[in-house]
């Protein structure tokens, strides 16, 4: 599980204009749901995910996974970045790059490469192994970043908007993909994206934020049957009706002012 | 970029083998009839060569130069990688030592021979001394540039991977900015073969320059030809040999960018 209590982020704090990005951030996520955090551009989506990946000092307030205190970045979570050309080492092959986190873990010769091997099959990319990041496709890479997560066997995946810079068809499967993975691998899944149709799509929870200095706005859950299809899903009133839910929430003016759950 | 079309790929390799062949058949022509003191026939130049080179003075003159050359420009390679590194990482350092470096820098090496001569003497540390000397500041410059460049996206995937402190440094830190470094140690080897011509020209009692200045000294206008070919032999050689080797440890690189145009 984890939670996030009363998180507040200055940037520049003693200076002559410090900026406040998150203001009162509370949240919790449980063991195996799919929260996403949906938010206008600005609102501190990216901030909020890397205090609470342990990237980024927070100024007040903590974030604790299984009752732990996050500090640094914690051992059984794991990253997929948005820029996935940049989060790949473009001088190591694709099996390398999934290896590479796993070296200090020791598994063995063999056991690494079956691993790897597996989280390579199950994101469609079997034959992959050999190659480099830049000889694939954009949603390619970002495939490959998703099964070095995989590899990494966390409990929790922070993914921060990994599927803004792919096409549409790409995307949608990605997200069959991630749903897919989830179920299989039983994992918690903390998505940040801008994106209020994926955000409904995926989710249990959605968490709504506000224009910085972030609050939660809203916190909207998502009561759509599982699992989830592309066409099916998004055909019922029901996923209209919370999709302009959400759009609305994210609109309302009263929000920048002070908004609170 | 796109390679070049088939039949256009033949013209540019011919040219590039025709054109040194017609400079050496014009180069030949004029000088045939020996009219000029100052410029031999060049079949005699290469006779001369042969005598002197193939391999009567390779013991005496072409080893000492460049052991002189390699081992001076291997000692300013690891040096200046190593302190790069340290320098690249932290802020502070760079910032006090910033301005000493630009202050060395500045200096026009064959200005340090005389003082070279008087702390070190007439003998080979004096040289290897000052080649590495003047090789160091490219590489440092470019390794500095290279680690802080380091992307924070490719940083904060090592961090939240716990990739350990080494591997951070030989597989992360490194490899990025092996690129910069490249173009340092380039730059540096050109530098280090000027360097080794001076210092033999000033202070020496074998090696190549030494040899060209004393046939030059003694009227063996031949003579001093032959040696101002084998350096620009060595040099082309030298600067091939390099290529090669970057070619291979950066095939990585070549590649990203082949793909992002």
């Amino acid at each position: 599980m984890l939670r996030v209590e009363h998180l507040r982020k200055v940037y520049g704090e003693g200076t002559r204009r410090p900026f406040e990005a998150v203001a009162d951030l509370s949240v919790t996520v449980a063991e195996h749901e799919f929260v996403s955090i949906v938010g206008p551009s600005g609102a501190g989506k990216t901030t909020l995910l890397k205090c609470v990946a342990g990237l980024l000092p927070q100024t007040s307030g903590a974030v604790y996974l299984d009752d732990e205190e996050v500090i640094g970045p914690p051992e059984k979570m794991a990253l997929v970045f948005q820029d996935y050309s940049r989060s790949l080492y473009p001088w190591m092959t694709v099996q390398d790059n999934i290896a590479f986190p796993l070296r200090r873990r020791k598994l063995g010769k063999a056991a690494t490469r079956e691993l790897i091997q597996d989280t390579l099959r199950s994101v469609g990319l079997g034959e992959a192994g050999a190659k480099y990041p830049w000889q694939l496709s954009g949603g390619m890479q970002q495939r490959v970043a998703i099964a070095r997560a995989l590899a990494y066997q966390p409990e929790i995946l922070l993914m921060d908007e990994p599927f803004a810079s792919v096409d549409a068809q790409t995307r949608a499967d990605l997200e069959d993909l991630v749903l897919d993975l989830r179920d299989r691998y039983g994992i918690t899944i903390l998505f940040v994206t801008h994106d209020i149709d994926e955000a409904v799509y995926l989710s249990d929870r959605v968490v709504v934020l506000t224009p910085a200095p972030t609050r939660v706005a809203e916190i909207v859950d998502v009561p759509l049957a599982r699992p989830r299809d592309q066409v099916e899903t998004k055909e019922q009133p029901e996923f209209a009706h919370l999709r302009a839910y959400v759009w609305r929430s994210i609109k309302r003016p009263e929000h920048a002012a002070t908004a609170s759950v | 970029m796109r390679a070049p079309r088939r039949p256009l790929r033949i013209l540019g390799v011919g040219l590039e083998i025709a054109v040194p062949i017609a400079v050496l058949v014009l180069w030949a022509v004029l000088s045939r009839d020996g009219s000029s003191f100052y410029f031999p026939p060049l079949l005699d130049i290469f006779r001369t060569f042969q005598e002197t080179w193939l391999f009567t003075r390779v013991g005496s003159d072409v080893v000492p130069s460049l052991a002189r050359l390699l081992t001076g420009y291997a000692i300013a390679v690891v040096a200046a990688v190593v302190i790069g590194v340290a320098l690249g990482s932290s802020h502070l350092l760079r910032r006090m030592v910033d301005p000493v470096v630009q202050f060395l820098r500045a200096i026009p090496p064959p200005v340090l021979i005389p003082a070279g001569i008087l702390v070190l003497g007439v003998n080979s540390t004096m040289k290897v001394a000052l080649i590495a000397f003047v090789c160091f500041w490219p590489v440092l410059l470019n390794t500095i540039d290279g680690v802080d460049g380091v992307d924070p996206t490719l940083r904060e995937t090592a961090r939240s991977f716990h990739i350990r402190r080494r591997d951070r440094l030989f597989r992360v830190v490194l490899p990025s900015a092996a690129p910069q470094i490249f173009a340092g140690a380039r730059v540096s080897l050109a530098l280090a073969v000027i360097m080794m011509v001076v210092s033999e020209m000033v202070a020496s009692t074998n090696g190549i320059g030494y040899f060209v200045l004393q046939s030059q000294r003694t009227y063996a206008i031949t003579e001093m030809w032959s040696g101002i070919l084998l350096l620009a032999i060595l040099g082309y050689a030298l600067n091939g040999l390099f290529l090669l080797v970057e070619r291979q440890v950066l095939k990585w690189h070549r590649g990203v960018r082949a793909g992002s145009v």
